[in-house]
């Protein structure tokens, strides 16, 4: 069983994760193993990418801190900062008290004097009790300004549904913060993702929500000898197509990337080719690929882990009838997580967020290949 | 500052120099001089002594030079001026949206002035024209941003809420209440972290007293050691909640519980440099320390609000004629004989005359072009397409 954790390498030479949602329940094993290299070279869990990708903008700039709560001492909540505390002391790893508020407030009163914050939230659900400071005194600060007051601030964590954490903690914060001008919102799927955007990330002028996601910290990943360079990052507002298709275009970010890729595995057993885009960036949306896939596959599948309604999807969906209607050869189908508060039991949790089988659904629909539904009275 | 080179080298005060030499005695010297003058030390005491909360309070006696006092009466004119004119512009409808006016208060800009540099910081609420002007900002900028121009010094963006000048350590200019607290503690820990030995000032107002964010950032600026002073401008109303409605404890300067705290007269401009010079040694050396200002303003919360509703008009005139700040100074230049009330009046006439050109000058500055719908979205716009309301219609590109 352990043996199948190990990240194989799916056909078209693109990496398919194969960690299926029952293997996200032994969670705590993944993260005690130790690293292994494939053949073809080395591998990364998401973990060590975030951590390296601090660690060097940390040593390249003087002025970039971490801020949050349990990242020094306690090495990080998920153990994202370890070893951060040692090496760059406590004037630059700052454990908080448990004060969202004020701890936010003050990270944006660094960056406005200019240096640059790291600011964890140990979820993003805790963000709601900063967003004043994330909207109001970061976001809007250089418009308001006219361009005299930059934030060149980072808000990362993990964001989403995790393992059994209930409804207070599993909410996607990605289309509440996608929808404000001045934020930047960026969703690392693979260890390059992770490693590339939080670097570009820190490098950036402008205030950047960095979601991460709690069940892929374990995952391992085959990182490129380019993507282990100090000066490595990935473009922001770039999505990247992580399998190539033709009948269908999937677009997914952060962990329902792999979700997709599965699926598309699946659905290429049955003749359909499905292309996978990893959206990498929510705002700003990369709009020009995510069109240009659809007009080439004429279909199109959205899938978000978050609430349906004003999804990421939702956005998705409306920019391509608005610029390539005449492409569709199928309404556009979203695949998001239950429009209910997310529940406890493990059945019903379930069935609250997207699985493979809801994206292979989905785009055989899209492909007119599922069996037509009854006419309703 | 600008102002005070204005008016000294003005060829109507030496006219006047003229006039009244002839009318009084040969032996007195002239204003201009005095204006100058910064080496006579004038000690004056206060009328109110100030009080602490864990900590020794600083001297009632406070010195000061001509100089000081003479610019201490210009700089609040000025502003008491900028005020006035700003309500005649709201009410001709040039100024729309929010107008949160100062006057009353001004001593608590000028004295805090008198007692810092520019490299240290202040960050306040949505009454910032004053602090603004005393930072440094122009009457022409502050109007013509209040009118919405490209002349602004937000370039018409921001609006009332929304000044802000960097380059003298401003930094706004918030219209959230209390936000501008961990701000403020945020620039201090900056301040700490870049190891430039300054400090800064955030202010509130008793409304924003009560907000859960100031003990936030307290705590941390506590533990942490930070050379934050926090500056609650008591005004005794939050809009039009008096503040033994809104406060358990309205002694806002012992609030802060375990850090030290001082109440001071703040329509004293003396007073408010004393306790502004003892806030920043005791930030450099001890970390954080509360100011309580206790002051006034005349009009009501902002042009929407009449300011009668809440309050007595016998309390208003009250204050005007016991504690106006500028009365205060006005008494002091004349007791020293630093200038006669007709020199005075002068002056104010000619602030006047200032106020009315930045006017003039601030309504011939053009409305921002449209293409600045989508500027200063980002620093880095990665060249992403930006929409108005009919994105078929209006789209640009972010640089």
């Amino acid at each position: 069983m352990l043996g199948i954790l190990r990240q194989k390498v799916g056909c078209g030479g693109f990496p398919a994760s194969i960690l299926g949602h029952s293997l996200q329940r032994i969670q705590p094993a993944v993260s005690m193993l130790p690293r292994r290299f494939s053949s073809t070279g080395k591998e990364m869990t998401v973990r060590d990418a975030l951590n390296s990708a601090l660690d060097e903008e940390m040593s390249a700039n003087p002025k970039v801190f971490l801020m949050g709560e349990e990242v020094g001492e306690y090495q990080g909540a998920y153990k994202i900062s370890k070893g951060l505390l040692e090496k760059y002391g406590p004037e630059r790893v700052l454990d908080t008290p448990i004060t969202e508020a004020g701890f936010t407030g003050i990270g944006v009163g660094a960056a406005y004097y200019g240096l640059r914050p790291v600011v964890e939230f140990m979820t993003f659900n805790f963000s709601m009790q900063a967003i004043d400071h994330i909207i109001n005194s970061a976001a809007k600060s250089n418009y308001m300004s006219s361009g005299q007051i930059s934030v060149p601030i980072v808000f990362r964590g993990p964001n989403g549904a995790a393992a059994g954490v209930g409804a207070q903690h599993s909410q996607c914060y990605a289309a509440w913060y996608a929808s404000c001008p001045g934020l930047k919102v960026l969703t690392p799927y693979s260890s390059e993702d992770a490693r590339g955007l939080l670097k570009a990330a820190i490098r950036d002028p402008d205030p950047v929500i960095f979601l991460e996601n709690e069940l892929l910290y374990g995952e391992s990943f085959p990182v490129s000898a380019e993507a282990l360079d100090s000066s490595f990052c990935v473009p922001i507002g770039k999505a990247k197509i992580e399998r190539e298709g033709k009948h269908v275009t999937i677009t997914a970010f952060s962990k329902m990337v792999g979700y997709a890729l599965q699926a598309a595995e699946i659905l290429s057993k049955e003749g359909i080719s499905a292309e996978v885009i990893n959206l990498r960036s929510i705002r700003p949306l990369d709009r020009n690929t995510i069109n240009a896939s659809v007009r080439k596959t004429n279909r199109l599948v959205t899938v978000e882990e978050g609430f349906p309604q004003h999804g990421v999807g939702a956005e998705i969906c409306a920019s391509v009838v608005e610029e390539s209607f005449g492409y569709l050869d199928a309404p556009v189908e979203r695949i998001a997580g239950a429009d209910v508060p997310m529940p406890y039991a493990a059945n019903l949790e379930r069935m609250a967020v997207p699985q493979v089988e809801d994206i292979v659904r989905a785009a055989k629909r899209a492909c007119y290949r599922a069996v037509p539904m009854a006419a309703t009275a | 500052m600008a102002m005070n080179r204005i008016v000294s080298s003005s060829s109507s005060i030496s006219n006047l120099h003229l006039l009244r030499s002839l009318s009084q005695p040969l032996l007195r010297r002239p204003f201009s001089s005095h204006a100058d003058d910064d080496k006579t030390i004038l000690t004056v005491e206060t009328s109110v002594p100030f009080t602490g909360h864990r900590c020794e309070p600083p001297s009632r006696s406070i010195e000061t030079t001509p100089k000081e006092l003479l610019s201490f009466f210009k700089d609040m004119a000025l502003m008491r001026r900028m005020e006035i004119a700003a309500d005649s512009l709201y009410k001709a409808k040039l100024i729309r949206g929010f107008c949160h006016l100062y006057d009353g208060q001004e001593a608590v800009s000028v004295g805090m002035e008198a007692a810092i540099t520019k490299k240290d910081c202040i960050i306040t609420a949505y009454r910032d024209h004053c602090i603004y002007l005393g930072r440094g900002g122009t009457l022409v900028e502050a109007f013509a941003e209040l009118m919405g121009r490209k002349g602004g010094c937000s370039k018409g963006k921001g609006g009332s809420m929304h000044f802000y000048k960097k380059d003298s350590g401003f930094y706004g200019g918030h219209g959230i209440v209390g936000a501008q607290i961990p701000l403020g503690v945020g620039l201090a820990f900056a301040q700490k972290y870049s190891k430039d030995n300054t400090v800064t000032f955030a202010l509130y107002g008793d409304g924003a007293a009560n907000q859960g964010q100031l003990f936030e950032a307290l705590n941390i600026a506590a533990l942490w050691d930070l050379p934050a002073i926090l500056v609650c401008e008591n005004n005794h109303y939050g809009m039009g909640t008096a503040e033994w409605r809104a406060a358990k404890s309205p002694a806002y300067y012992k609030r802060g519980d375990y850090v030290p705290g001082l109440k001071v007269d703040g329509m004293d401009a003396l007073a408010v440099k004393q306790a502004c010079k003892f806030a920043k040694e005791h930030a450099l050396k001890n970390g954080p320390i509360i100011l309580e200002m206790d002051t006034y303003r005349y009009h009501g919360h902002s042009m929407s609000d009449p300011g009668s509703t809440y309050r007595t008009r016998d309390e208003i005139t009250g204050v005007r004629q016991e504690r106006d700040p500028l009365e205060r100074i006005r008494k002091l230049v004349l007791s020293h004989d630093l200038a006669t009330a007709a020199e005075l009046k002068d002056i104010e006439k000619i602030f006047r005359k200032q106020v009315d050109d930045a006017i003039a000058e601030a309504k011939e500055s053009p409305m921002p072009d449209p293409p600045e719908l989508f500027t200063n979205v980002y620093v880095k716009g990665f060249g992403v397409e930006a929409y108005g309301p009919d994105r078929k219609e209006v789209r640009s590109i972010l640089p």
